[in-house]
């Protein structure tokens, strides 16, 4: 296909013919070109009946090439300065690479809605630098976006199509056989409905039944790497922070397996377990029981960090937030609260439904929390500090179980019936209008997830386990020295222990997670006061008027206690003046709220 | 000799003894020559004298010493002999005059001319000062490093041992040589500018031209500092000249002097009379002016002063009433007028005479206009008075109208002139005038009109507003700002509204509006029951609880079915109060967040619901019941709790009331309440809770010390606000955020030492300064003592102060 051109050939007079008779042979930044001016084209159209393309794509070669050399010669031309070289040769991309302002934008960390006092030069200084450092940092990783290459999967109808009407058979008739594989059911009448959980890397999958019955396995490769039955009623089930530790929530107490499901511990200070959350950045198992306790037990030292007593009966419903590591609770008066360790009382308390809640779903941005109750609605709230409904939707029989993707789709479980929801775009609220997909199953549901960095839910129900194919569901590219599904023994170990280095403490979970990079104000000025009240003055306080001395008599004593004043004075008559702003702000608040209601009110519909 | 003795006499007049004792002591005062003289001489000499002596009057006893005595009288010191006065320069001077004298009287000279020497300082003082020099001058030169710190300070990164900054830039000349000619045309060209010496780059200059560059500079310099300094002699001895002078007080002196000056002034006059007439005049006109200025200031009149005591003296003092006549002469002659020419004298007669003559006319003009005005008798009496005088005025005035006194010339002439002639005019113009003045008022009166047709409109607008107001309180509406008309008018209609509801049955109208309520949520999709049950049990107390709560303008939130029901609800209730309709509006509502309006999913698969699992079944069955009996109490339950929450949040206050102090205690007795309120300390209101405006939201107010215990709790030293110093520690820094480039730049360390290097204090070469400064300072810190002339006028300055 392509040809070397000959050695003597640069010889500039012939180059133009040369080039009209051979093909040119092919740069590495060819590839690149070709595939965004694809992208920016029309290209070919996608109309195509369903065009479902799950994540593992690649960019075919065969046109590409073809499409590149005809869009070569106008770059050639465009090209700003040919900058001069020994060889004669011209760089093609002269200058810095270029980036999008908004992705910029997305990875700039500095809040600069909050004003600022107007700074000395020296600190002004190093507000420019740190600026300045943000830039660049922010420059080069929207420049390291172009290692991303993996684009997420999409699932599109024809015109007027109802993507909720394709089914998963023809989703696994129309993809790859990789992709296809990935959809598959495990009937498992036998012991009952299962819960399930994937690992962070979304390689290996653990489900036990209510029966008993707990196994794990590599589901990509279907390798089953242990299969018990604990002989005990199984609550709930959940990786540790590798695939080799497996906590079981039993009927009385919680235990954990390693891989190849050898018991390892029983925690008998976690009994009566219902649901169980690893949140993997703090090396915490959060448990909730039956007792209403939320207990944290750290399982990197196996100390329990905290019990919290939710003081609301029976806890059944829980789910972490990612963002924040704040775990849910849903309570059945219709309310869902937000915990951390630290604190004895719930950090925030939302009341979400008329009836109980049913399941709760944080979102992977921590904006988003979705929740069903028994009124047979679901709701998403925004949890950026208003913890308002942003939208709501009545269920026919109201979802039992809820689960986010890492892209945002979010899955409800009812009765017998997935429905799932996207959004627009990716830090999106789900639009619950219309379903992205349905998918009946053959037994109720029990357990959801999404698989990570797979464009797979997983589905505990009565029936067993499926594996559905949700076009689109997770994050196309994977970090590989963070949840590497690839990785190796050895790199698990490795990755263990940097991840144990750098283990969060449990006590910094608050509902900012930025907040460590705030300064403690209430401190700071209690330190401040107690210097003051050591020194016997206040160093910081600003000195008192103290008037310049003049020449020619002006500077009497008389006319010096004139200036004092008339500068007092200015600074008496401010306060009073903010004082009597104070006072008219209130007033208007306490305005009479109305007329007084009268006995006979109660008698009015 | 005489001139030597007169000016070593004026010397002694002028000097102190205590200068002559400064004289060398080598040249020693011998008096004891004279006495070597022969005594023949010596004795005619006496009977001389004696002879003499007999002549005159008052015969003066001189005491002779003939003989050692011990006493000397201090009378008797003569200088008999000689007949000549005794001056101290005779004692000084030697029989020969010698070389050495000479230098004794430059000497002398030197000492005339000094100054005296002041008094030297304290050590202490003096010390003082030069330290001050040694420190301005050493913070001066070690200013010249600020740059270098602050660059050094602000560095991101310190590479010691220091290298040095290539010199990056090289000039133009060696780059050019570096370059060589590849064609033959660029030979060619190279060729010929090297042949002729010429420069290769433009701003460079032939060697020739740099060396004459530098032979004329030199020369020129030198021509220009003979010339400056001859001026500088030159000035300084006119000025050494005229400061004698001035000193001069002789009277006599003065006054030739000042005559002489006159004449030479004259002369001077006439000679440019002749050579440049023009000058001449505008000599002649500063003249003038110079008069004029003396008849204005009446300086030479006898009022002054001088002249005032000199006129009393005038009696007695001849030279005194002299003095007096001729200042009253000068006075005379420079306050004469100016008499025109007298060719030109009887032209300006005759215009005169033409002038007085329309004057006349003018007048009876206006004393037939005066009889037909009788009123303005007086003013035209005042004129009449005034109208002689004027003439003249205009006469004198005219007559040197060479554009001298524009001043006076032009005010005189207009108003004497023109005052005349308008008014004769205005007697013609003023019916003008006036239509023009009417005309004016029309138009300022249909203004006016205007003005006031819009304040009346206002007026109206605000009565009408008023009535609205007035009628207002019937309803018990209270409008903040009754200006605002929308408002009013919304309002107003509000109310008629409510009227006719009332006279009405409002019953049934609710009913009805109620039951076509409920059909819109019907038409849209049906309900589920557990919505519609709640609904009729919301009580009045709920809706209550809520406006206390706060009221928030979210109007994204969707509106339900529920919330129009409610409305009519708070018609019906508050029928009077359609304000807080309003208000209730604006308002997030907790039914409504929790009824919101929502469609059920059209999905394709309905759940089934024939079989399901006994625990499901069985839970749902439980909690179905509990909110077939809770679902009311959960919202009250909710806002009884967040009731709690924001009690127990607020500060407490502190009662430090003693029962029993002051006054009885015991069983039963309570303080009284003024004596409670007075030991009542109330706790300062804190800072507004987060979940103020959100009813359905309870967040905990405790701070969590976990977390605090983490973060930064002193401020470094260049900040002096917390929001300063969280800026600059927002962006992480770990390679968990950052690419792998930016996370070693970011934690780049500061300062980096090479090993095995030896690292050397900073120097001037290393920053790119000559070394210079650093050799002052070392100077300057060996050999404080050593200052520049700068440094010691600064000394000198110090001293004086």
């Amino acid at each position: 296909m392509e040809t070397v051109p000959e050695p003597g050939s640069n010889v500039p007079p012939k180059k133009d013919r040369l080039q009209t008779k051979k093909k040119k042979p092919r740069r590495y930044w060819e590839q690149e070109t070709t595939g965004t001016a694809a992208g920016a084209s029309p290209g070919p159209p996608r109309k195509r009946k369903r065009n479902r393309e799950l994540r593992p794509q690649k960019p075919k070669k065969n046109d590409t090439s073809k499409k590149f050399r005809m869009s070569k010669k106008p770059r050639e031309l465009k090209s700003p300065r040919p900058q001069r070289s020994l060889s004669g040769a011209q760089d093609p991309f002269a200058g810095p690479a270029p980036f999008s302002v908004e992705v910029v934008q997305k990875y700039c960390r500095i809040d600069k809605s909050k004003e600022l006092p107007h700074p000395k030069t020296k600190t002004r200084s190093r507000l420019v630098v740190a600026e300045a450092q943000e830039e660049e940092t922010s420059v080069r990783a929207a420049r390291s976006e172009l290692l991303l290459t993996e684009e997420p999967g999409f699932l599109e109808g024809e015109d007027g199509e109802d993507t909720a009407k394709i089914r998963q058979a023809d989703i696994v008739e129309a993809v790859d056989i990789a992709s296809a594989a990935k959809h598959f059911d495990l009937n498992l009448r036998q012991f009952g409905p299962y819960r399930l959980n994937y690992s962070r890397t979304g390689r290996h999958l653990a489900f036990g039944g209510r029966r008993g019955h707990v196994a794990a396995l590599d589901w990509v490769t279907k390798k089953l790497m242990c299969e018990i039955n604990v002989m005990e009623a199984v609550r709930d089930i959940r990786f540790l922070h590798s695939e080799a530790l497996l906590a079981v929530a039993q009927n009385r107490w919680l235990h954990i397996y390693d891989n190849q499901g050898i018991e390892l511990h029983c925690v008998r200070r976690c009994d009566r377990v219902t649901r169980l959350e690893f949140l993997p950045f703090h090396f915490l198992l959060a448990t909730a029981s039956e007792t209403g306790f939320l207990t944290y037990l750290d399982v990197s030292v196996g100390k329990i960090v905290a019990a919290l007593n939710a003081r609301a009966g029976r806890l059944s419903v829980m789910t972490q937030n990612p963002y924040n590591a704040v775990i849910h609770l849903g309570h059945s008066n219709g309310t869902v609260s937000l915990w951390s360790p630290a604190m004895k009382e719930p950090l925030v308390k939302i009341l979400c439904h008329r009836g109980g809640v049913r399941a709760v779903a944080v979102d992977s941005t921590g904006m988003h929390m979705a929740t069903s109750g028994l009124d047979h609605q679901l709701k998403v709230f925004d949890l950026r500090g208003t913890f308002q409904p942003l939208s709501a939707r009545t269920l026919p029989q109201g979802a039992g179980h809820l689960a986010f993707s890492q892209r945002g789709l979010l899955a409800a479980g009812m009765g017998d019936v997935v429905n799932i929801w996207a959004g627009q775009g990716k830090a999106s609220p789900p639009s619950l209008e219309q379903p992205y997909l349905t998918h009946r199953l053959s037994g109720h549901v029990h357990g959801l997830q999404f698989c990570p960095y797979e464009d797979v839910l997983g589905v505990g129900h009565s029936g067993g386990i499926t594996s559905m194919l949700v076009p689109g569901a997770a994050e196309p590219n994977f970090d590989g020295l963070e949840s590497n599904p690839y990785r190796s023994r050895k790199q698990r170990q490795e990755w263990e222990v940097k991840a144990l280095l750098e283990k969060v403490p449990a006590e910094l979970i608050c509902l900012d997670p930025r907040a460590l990079a705030e300064v403690d104000v209430i401190s700071l000025e209690q330190a401040k006061k107690e210097r003051a009240e050591r020194l016997g003055y206040d160093p910081d306080a600003r000195t008192p008027f103290q008037p310049k001395p003049k020449q020619k008599g002006r500077s009497s004593t008389a006319s010096l206690v004139k200036r004092k004043r008339k500068v007092m004075d200015q600074e008496h008559r401010d306060k009073i003046r903010q004082s009597l702003e104070q006072q008219l702000q209130k007033q208007e608040k306490a305005k009479p709220t109305g007329a007084r209601p009268s006995a006979l009110d109660r008698f009015v519909r | 000799m005489s001139r030597n003795q007169a000016a070593e006499s004026n010397l002694l007049a002028l000097n102190q003894q205590k200068e002559l004792e400064d004289l060398p002591k080598d040249y020693p005062l011998s008096t004891s020559e004279d006495e070597g003289d022969n005594d023949g001489e010596r004795k005619h000499q006496k009977l001389l004298e004696s002879i003499s002596s007999l002549n005159r009057k008052d015969r003066q006893k001189l005491a002779e010493r003939s003989e050692a005595s011990l006493k000397v009288s201090e009378f008797s010191v003569s200088s008999e002999g000689s007949g000549e006065k005794l001056v101290l320069s005779d004692l000084l001077e030697p029989v020969k005059t010698s070389s050495s004298l000479a230098a004794v009287k430059k000497q002398l000279n030197r000492v005339k001319s000094k100054k005296t020497v002041e008094l030297p300082l304290h050590r202490e003082e003096i010390e003082r000062i030069h330290r001050e020099v040694a420190f301005n001058k050493s913070s001066q030169i070690l200013s010249k490093w600020d740059p270098v710190v602050l660059k050094n300070r602000q560095a991101e990164q310190l590479v010691f041992p220091l290298s040095k900054p290539q010199s990056a830039f090289a000039p133009i000349e060696h780059v050019v040589s570096g370059w060589k000619a590849g064609t033959p045309l660029e030979q060619e060209i190279f060729d010929l500018l090297h042949k002729n010496k010429q420069p290769v780059t433009e701003p460079l200059l032939t060697p020739v031209e740099k060396a004459s560059l530098k032979a004329m500079s030199l020369e020129e310099v030198k021509m220009r500092r003979a010339e400056l300094q001859r001026a500088r002699a030159l000035q300084s001895y006119y000025e050494a000249r005229a400061r004698r002078e001035k000193r001069i007080k002789s009277k006599k002196y003065h006054r030739i002097l000042k005559k002489g000056k006159a004449k030479q002034a004259l002369k001077d006059f006439e000679k440019l009379q002749k050579v440049n007439p023009g000058a001449a005049l505008e000599e002649l006109e500063k003249l003038d002016k110079a008069r004029m200025m003396e008849r204005m200031s009446l300086k030479h009149q006898n009022s002054g002063k001088w002249a005032k005591s000199k006129a009393i003296m005038a009696k007695y003092d001849l030279e005194a009433h002299q003095a007096i006549q001729e200042q009253l002469a000068r006075n005379k002659v420079l306050t004469h007028k100016v008499q025109a020419a007298s060719e030109s004298e009887e032209d300006d007669l005759e215009a005169r005479q033409a002038m007085q003559e329309q004057l006349a006319r003018n007048k009876e003009l206006m004393q037939k206009v005066q009889a037909a005005s009788e009123s303005e008798e007086e003013e035209e009496v005042q004129e009449e008075e005034e109208e002689p005088l004027v003439p003249d005025m205009v006469n004198g005035v005219q007559i040197k109208a060479n554009g001298l006194n524009p001043w006076m010339f032009r005010n005189h002439f207009i108003d004497a002139e023109e005052a005349e002639v308008q008014k004769d005019l205005e007697s013609v113009e003023e019916p003008e005038a006036q239509e023009t003045s009417e005309s004016e008022e029309e138009r300022a009166v249909v203004e006016e009109e205007t003005l006031l047709k819009e304040f009346e409109e206002r007026r109206s607008l605000r009565q009408k507003s008023e009535l609205n107001h007035m009628a207002e309180p019937v309803h018990r509406q209270v409008t903040k700002d009754p200006s605002s008309q929308e408002v009013l008018s919304e309002l107003r209609a509000l109310s008629q509204k409510l009227i006719t509801e009332n006279h009405q049955s409002g019953k049934q109208e609710l009913s009805s509006a109620r039951t076509a309520q409920r059909e819109e949520p019907a038409r849209e999709e049906e309900e589920p029951m557990l919505l519609q049950r709640p609904k009729r049990a919301q009580t009045l107390d709920e809706l209550e609880e809520l406006g206390r709560e706060g009221c928030v303008e979210n109007k994204e939130l969707p509106r339900t079915a529920v919330e129009g029901l409610q409305l009519e609800k708070n018609l019906s209730n508050h029928i009077g109060t359609p304000k807080e309709k309003k208000r209730k509006e604006q308002m997030i509502d907790l039914q409504n967040l929790l009824t919101t309006k929502s469609s059920s999913v059209k999905s394709l698969a309905v759940p089934t619901t024939v079989q399901e699992l006994e625990d499901e079944e069985e839970r749902d069955q439980r909690q179905m019941i509990k909110v077939a009996f809770a679902g009311d109490d959960a919202i009250r339950d909710f806002l009884k709790e967040k009731r709690e929450a924001v009690e127990a949040s607020k500060p407490k206050d502190l009662d430090l009331t003693l029962p029993g102090w002051g006054k009885w205690g015991g069983m039963g007795l309570k303080p009284s309440a003024k004596k409670r309120r007075r030991f009542l300390i109330k706790a300062p209101e804190g800072p507004p809770r987060k979940d103020k405006n959100l009813p359905n939201v309870i967040i905990s107010e405790k701070r969590n010390i976990h977390a605090a215990a983490h973060q930064v709790q002193v401020l470094s030293h260049p900040f002096t606000h917390h929001h300063q110093f969280e800026r600059t520690i927002q962006t992480p820094i770990g390679s968990t955020w950052n690419t792998q480039r930016a996370f070693q730049k970011l934690t780049m360390s500061k300062v980096v030492t090479k090993p095995g290097h030896i690292i050397k204090p900073i120097k001037a070469e290393d920053v790119g300064y000559r070394s210079s400064s650093r050799s002052d300072l070392s100077v300057v810190q060996r050999n404080p003592k050593r200052l520049s002339i700068r440094h010691k006028k600064l000394l000198e300055n110090n001293c004086v102060d």
